[in-house]
C-alpha cells in the first residue's frame, strides 16, 4: 500500500464489481491478482463481456493462465504498458455508453491508462483503480519536460537531460506523472546519494 | 499626468530598481509584527490615491519593462501560457476585464472604442493599436487570453468551476514564485495547492475554496502573500530553477541590501460574466532591501517576522541558506521600538 502523502496524489482503492454489463480490465503485473481476488466475488457471467489487458511485466507467465480461466470476450496480452496505450485508447474511444473501467497494478499503469480515459471524456471518479506490486514512479523532468519510467530512486537522473531530480509528491493525472526538480540547483557540487526508496 | 515607465532588467544586468514615489507605494503585506497563515481575503475595492489600489489593475513605472521581459520568457518557453480548450470564453471575459479596467483608469495610456462586436483598442506605451472582433480568435494575433495579459503586469489563472470545485484550466504564468503551470494545469484547488504545508490541517483551503466559489460579479477579492528573491528576476520558476537556484548562495552581509528582495503577490479575484470562470491575477511586487529600509517601521517590521517566521514556511519559501544573513544585517535597523498597527509607512 502506499502511504498517504499530498492531496494531488490519487488514493486507489479496492476492486469491487461495479453493475452493467460491460467491464474493461487494464493490469500490469501483481495488478491481475486485485481482478483474480475480486473476480472470487462476482456473480455468474460478470465476465461474459469483459475485456481484460494484461502487461505481466515481470511476472511472466505467473497470472496468465488464471486470468484466461476467467473466460472473458476478449482477452489482450501485451508486451509493455506503451504498447498497450493505442489499443486502449481506441478501445475507450469506440466504447458503448456505461462501459465500467477497472485499473491495478503499478502506479504507472494506473497513471497511464486513467490518462487515456479522461481524454476519452470518462470521469476519473468513476473509475475502479487499485494498487499493487511496484511503487516506481513516472516522473517529469521540470526543466526539460521529458518524463522517466520506472524511477525507484531518490533522487533520480533525468533520463533525457541528465540533471539530478529531486522526485516529489505532487502528482499531475493529465501527466501521469510526479514532478521531479534539480535535487542540487542551489549548489551543483552537492551529489546526494540515490536511494532505493520506491520499489 | 501619466506613469513615467523605467526601462530597466529583471535578468543579466539587474537594472531593475523602485523610484522614491514607488517605495512609498510598495504593498508592505504584514499588518503586525508576525506572520502566519490566515485566509486573509478582503474586498477588493477602490484605495486611497498613490497606492497600487488607486485602481483595480494596477499599472506602474515597472510596466513596459515587464511587458518585455514576459516576451522573453515565452518566446524560450511557451508552455508558461496554456489554456485548455473549453476555456476560450473565459478568455475574452478576461480581455474585456483587463481592457476595460485600464481604459477607465488610466485614459491617457489606454483606449478601448466598441461598436458592437468591433472593438478599437490602443495601449500606448507598448504602441499597440488594433481593431478586432470579440469573439472571433482569427482576428488577433494570439488567443485572448495571450493577448491581453502579454499586456498586462502579473500571472493569470483563469480557473473553470464546476463540482464545487475550481480548477486551473487556463494560465499565463512567467512571474511566478516557483510553481509550474505546465504541471499543475488541469488540477482542482487542493490538487495545486497540495505542496504548501501547514495549510491543509489549518483548514486554509477548505475556507478559501468555500469564499472564492461564492464570489460575485462585480464584486472582486484580494489577499497579499509574500516570499523573498535574490536579484530582482521575475522569473522564478521551477522550470529554471537550475539556472536561477544559485543565486541563494551569493548573499553576503555586503551585498543585502542590493541583492535581497521582498517579493509581495497581490492576488485579486474576479468572477467573469459570460464563462462564469474565476480569474485569479497574481501581481508582483519587488522591493530591495535598501529601498524597503527607508521606511524605519518596514525595516523594524520586516526583521520581526523574518526572524521568528517557522522555520517550515521559511524551507518552504526557499529562505533557508540566507534566512540569518538578512536576519542580522536588518537587526541594524531594528532598535526594539514598538510599530503602529497597519500596513503603512508611517
Amino acid at each position: 500500500m502506499t502511504a498517504k502523502t499530498i492531496l494531488s496524489r490519487p488514493v486507489y482503492g479496492t476492486l469491487s464489481p461495479q453493475p452493467g454489463r460491460n467491464h474493461l480490465f487494464v493490469a500490469d503485473a501483481e495488478g491481475a491478482a486485485a481482478i483474480l481476488d475480486m473476480a472470487k466475488a462476482t456473480p455468474e457471467g460478470f465476465f461474459a463481456d469483459a475485456h481484460i489487458m494484461f502487461v505481466p511485466d515481470d511476472t511472466g507467465t505467473n497470472y496468465v493462465e488464471a486470468v484466461k480461466s476467467l473466460q472473458p470476450a476478449r482477452f489482450y496480452q501485451g508486451p509493455t504498458i506503451a504498447a498497450a496505450l493505442p489499443r486502449l485508447r481506441q478501445t475507450l474511444a469506440t466504447a458503448h455508453m456505461g462501459l465500467r473501467i477497472y485499473l491495478a497494478g503499478s502506479e504507472g499503469l494506473i497513471g497511464q491508462a486513467m490518462q487515456a480515459a479522461m481524454e476519452a471524456g470518462f470521469d476519473p471518479s468513476s473509475i475502479q483503480t487499485e494498487h499493487r506490486g511496484s511503487l516506481a514512479r513516472r516522473v517529469q523532468c521540470v526543466h526539460c519536460k521529458g518524463i522517466t519510467e520506472n524511477v525507484t530512486t531518490q533522487p533520480v537522473t533525468c533520463s533525457h537531460c541528465g540533471l539530478l531530480l529531486l522526485v516529489r509528491d505532487h502528482y499531475s493525472r493529465r501527466l501521469a506523472a510526479f514532478q521531479g526538480v534539480c535535487i542540487n540547483a542551489e549548489d551543483p557540487t552537492e551529489s546526494p546519494q540515490a536511494e532505493e526508496i520506491f520499489r | 499626468m501619466g506613469i513615467n515607465f523605467r526601462k530597466e532588467t529583471f535578468r543579466d544586468d539587474f537594472s531593475f530598481r523602485n523610484s522614491p514615489e514607488q517605495i512609498r507605494r510598495f504593498p508592505f503585506p504584514f499588518h503586525e509584527d508576525s506572520y502566519m497563515y490566515a485566509v486573509n481575503i478582503e474586498p477588493h475595492t477602490p484605495g486611497p490615491k498613490n497606492t497600487v489600489f488607486e485602481h483595480l489593475i494596477d499599472v506602474d513605472e515597472h510596466y513596459i519593462s515587464e511587458m518585455e521581459d514576459r516576451a522573453l520568457v515565452l518566446a524560450e518557453d511557451p508552455l508558461r501560457c496554456q489554456s485548455l480548450p473549453h476555456m476560450t470564453l473565459a478568455g475574452w471575459d478576461l480581455l474585456e476585464l483587463l481592457m476595460t479596467q485600464k481604459a477607465e483608469s488610466y485614459p491617457e495610456h489606454f483606449s478601448l472604442t466598441r461598436d458592437g462586436d468591433n472593438w478599437h483598442w490602443i495601449n500606448r506605451p507598448l504602441g499597440i493599436d488594433d481593431r478586432f472582433t470579440f469573439g472571433d480568435v482569427s482576428t488577433l494575433p494570439y488567443g485572448p487570453m495571450a493577448y491581453i495579459t502579454r499586456q498586462s503586469q502579473g500571472d493569470f489563472c483563469v480557473l473553470d468551476q464546476r463540482d464545487g470545485n475550481l480548477w486551473m484550466d487556463a494560465g499565463i504564468v512567467t512571474t511566478q514564485a516557483d510553481w509550474s503551470l505546465d504541471f499543475d494545469i488541469g488540477m482542482n484547488f487542493f490538487e495545486w495547492h497540495a505542496p504548501v504545508p501547514l495549510a491543509h490541517d489549518m483548514g486554509i483551503f477548505n475556507r478559501a475554496l468555500k469564499f472564492l466559489t461564492n464570489i460575485q460579479q462585480g464584486q472582486p477579492a484580494r489577499r497579499f502573500n509574500w516570499t523573498m528573491t535574490i536579484n530582482p528576476r521575475l522569473d522564478t520558476s521551477p522550470e529554471n530553477y537550475h539556472k536561477w537556484g544559485v543565486d541563494r548562495t551569493t548573499v553576503t552581509p555586503e551585498n543585502v541590501g542590493q541583492k535581497v528582495h521582498l517579493r509581495v503577490e497581490l492576488q485579486t479575484f474576479w468572477r467573469l460574466p459570460r464563462s462564469n470562470a474565476l480569474v485569479f491575477p497574481i501581481r508582483c511586487y519587488l522591493i530591495k532591501m535598501d529601498e524597503l529600509v527607508t521606511s524605519p517601521k518596514w525595516a523594524r517590521r520586516f526583521h520581526r517576522v523574518l526572524r521568528d517566521l517557522p522555520n517550515e514556511l521559511a524551507e518552504y519559501k526557499g529562505l533557508t541558506r540566507y534566512r540569518q544573513t538578512v536576519v542580522e544585517w536588518l537587526s541594524q535597523y531594528d532598535d526594539g521600538a514598538p510599530t503602529s498597527s497597519g500596513f503603512g509607512p508611517d
